[in-house]
């Protein structure tokens, strides 16, 4: 632990620093929209766009590498991907749900599997490994910028429709009697999880930015008492987790990204064994019955 | 609003899903202030009558108004309860945060100060002020159909459209639920929609028939008689039986034609 704090303050190391920041500014995300993610049950969308992800990501370093569209960043072709899934995913959940598991599952084969022929087809040596699983290390400062932008477009959706928010996830046939856009919520909702899908992919990995976007909430969602408090509860197991796991990681000498996961899925699960076992206590002590408002 | 005026008002509506007909040539209309039951065997088309007054569906043919306005213009001042089968007990919510969103205004605003005082009422009107700050979660199915009672309640509504109210509800709670109706009638058009043919609470005004007519699907108002012989805790008070055999003319109700509205 101290040698990470030692490595925090070292001026020439500049990227354990933007590390840390990008974990904190990505808490924000992780807990803010994984939420409603949660909630509304739409963590195997995020996950298919997520996946579909690598095929922008590989289709750009092929273009890039073959002078095709010189100096592509894979991150241009990473959100070109993310969007095109999150509408056709959008499209087909409002207008043939019949279809929605084939197509989701579809997308998410697809988009990898596109990914990974561009990456065998591009000349010289391109490490798919760096954007499965993340590489934090390799954050910059304009991806910190993005990340905070993001983050401040998040919170202030999230401030301002918030009433609509937690209607549409909790009742969404009652909401749109109420004249809520539940529709117009819903695409909403994925548009900003496959941008942030592709900034987040740089911390964790497009492998597991869906556990990050699920687990802490999810956990923060067993004390939560609302919606709010499960975001905020969210952010701050995020934050806890991320640094828990950079330091770790550091000391370890392990990726950080999957260290992070570790310590999040492991508190998730502890934490859900837990309040199995208290409602089985409490059932066994107190009988259900009827209560009398 | 005066008696003759009219809350509901089907002409000629026809629906179908696909090819599928659901409604065809769906006439009635029920008065402002009456307490309406809208009764049907399951899949007879109820749901869907529901959807269109509710501006969830739109006619194939024939118009749907709702408080004079079309059904999406009027949705403000209606109040919804819905069957709610299904919920997650996992969602993090309190009573209070439940009953809050039948303020809703599209996408307009935050609650204001105007909003707790309506939810306050609300909660009381439906005899949940008791559970204010309890998890949703936590409560019984009986309590949790009372909670949405008091989130439509919320709106003060025009219009109580109450799908499938009592299903799976205790007796007790049934109870109570009918004693809030009771409350409101008159000042609020009450519509209960449920799939028990035989018998509605005697707070009923109106009793309408979905299901097959003829060569199509329609919906008929029939005759409403009491009984004595049926358990009063059933229907939260004294009931009365639906009398199949009768079929009234959409015009028949008191001293109203169809220039009523």
């Amino acid at each position: 632990m101290s040698g990470y704090l030692t490595a925090l303050v070292d001026p020439a190391m500049p990227f354990v620093r933007n590390a840390l920041v990008a974990g904190l500014l990505s808490a924000v995300l992780f807990g803010t929209l994984g939420a409603v993610v949660t909630v509304k049950r739409i963590a195997g969308l995020a996950g298919a766009i997520s996946h579909a992800v690598l095929g922008g990501i590989g289709m750009a370093l092929y273009l890039s590498a073959k002078g095709i569209v010189p100096n592509l960043p894979p991150i241009a072709g990473a959100m070109v991907f993310a969007v095109i899934s999150a509408a056709i995913i959008g499209f087909v959940s409002l207008k043939a749900k019949q279809r929605e598991d084939t197509v989701i599952n579809a997308l998410w084969a697809i988009g990898m599997s596109v990914g990974v022929l561009f990456i065998a087809k591009t000349p010289g040596y391109a490490d798919p490994m760096s954007y499965l699983f993340g590489n934090i290390l390799l954050v910059s400062g304009r991806d910190l910028v993005l990340l905070a932008i993001l983050d401040a477009i998040v919170v202030f959706l999230a401030w301002r429709y918030y009433p609509q928010i937690e209607a549409s996830a909790f009742d969404e046939e009652f909401a749109k009697v109420r004249g809520v856009p539940t529709d117009a919520i819903f695409l909403a909702t994925l548009a900003v999880t496959a941008v942030a899908v592709v900034l987040l992919q740089t911390f964790v990995g497009i492998v597991m930015v869906i556990a990050m976007l699920t687990l802490p909430s999810g956990t923060a969602g067993y004390a939560a008492r609302n919606l709010a408090a499960m975001m905020v509860g969210g952010t701050v197991l995020s934050a806890v987790f991320t640094v828990g796991g950079l330091a770790a990681s550091w000391a370890l000498d392990m990726p950080a990204g999957a260290v992070v996961v570790v310590i999040a899925g492991a508190a998730f699960l502890s934490v859900s064994a837990a309040v199995g076992l208290r409602s089985g206590k409490t059932r066994t002590a107190k009988p259900l019955g009827k209560k009398k408002a | 609003m005066g008696i003759q005026e009219v809350a509901i008002r089907f002409d000629d509506v026809s629906f179908a899903y696909g090819d599928l007909p659901v409604l065809d040539s769906a006439s009635f209309h029920i008065h402002a202030g009456e307490f309406a039951a809208l009764v049907g065997p399951n899949g007879a088309g109820k749901t869907t009558v529901l959807k269109l007054l509710l501006g969830l569906a739109r006619p194939r043919t024939g118009r749907v108004t709702v408080l004079g306005r079309p059904p999406e213009e009027a949705r403000s001042s209606i109040g919804y309860v819905p069957q709610h089968a299904s919920y997650d007990p996992a969602f993090p919510i309190s009573v209070t945060e439940v009953v809050r969103m039948g303020r809703l205004r599209g996408s307009s605003g935050r609650y204001g100060p105007n909003d707790a005082e309506a939810v306050r009422r609300a909660l009381s009107m439906a005899d949940v002020a008791g559970l204010a700050d309890r998890a949703y979660s936590a409560l019984s199915g009986g309590q949790r159909r009372r909670v949405l009672v008091a989130r439509a309640l919320a709106a003060e509504p025009e219009l109580l459209v109450l799908d499938e109210p009592t299903a799976n509800m205790d007796a007790e709670s049934e109870s109570r639920l009918f004693e809030t109706l009771g409350g409101i009638k008159g000042s609020a058009t009450i519509l209960i929609v449920t799939h028990d043919t035989g018998f509605v609470t005697a707070l009923t005004d109106a009793v309408f028939c979905v299901g097959e007519r003829g060569s199509g699907r329609g919906v008929v108002r029939h005759k409403a008689a009491p009984v004595d012989h049926i358990a009063s805790e059933l229907y939260g008070g004294p009931a009365l039986q639906v009398l199949h055999d009768t079929e009234l003319p959409d015009d028949a109700c008191r001293g109203c034609g169809k220039a009523g509205s």
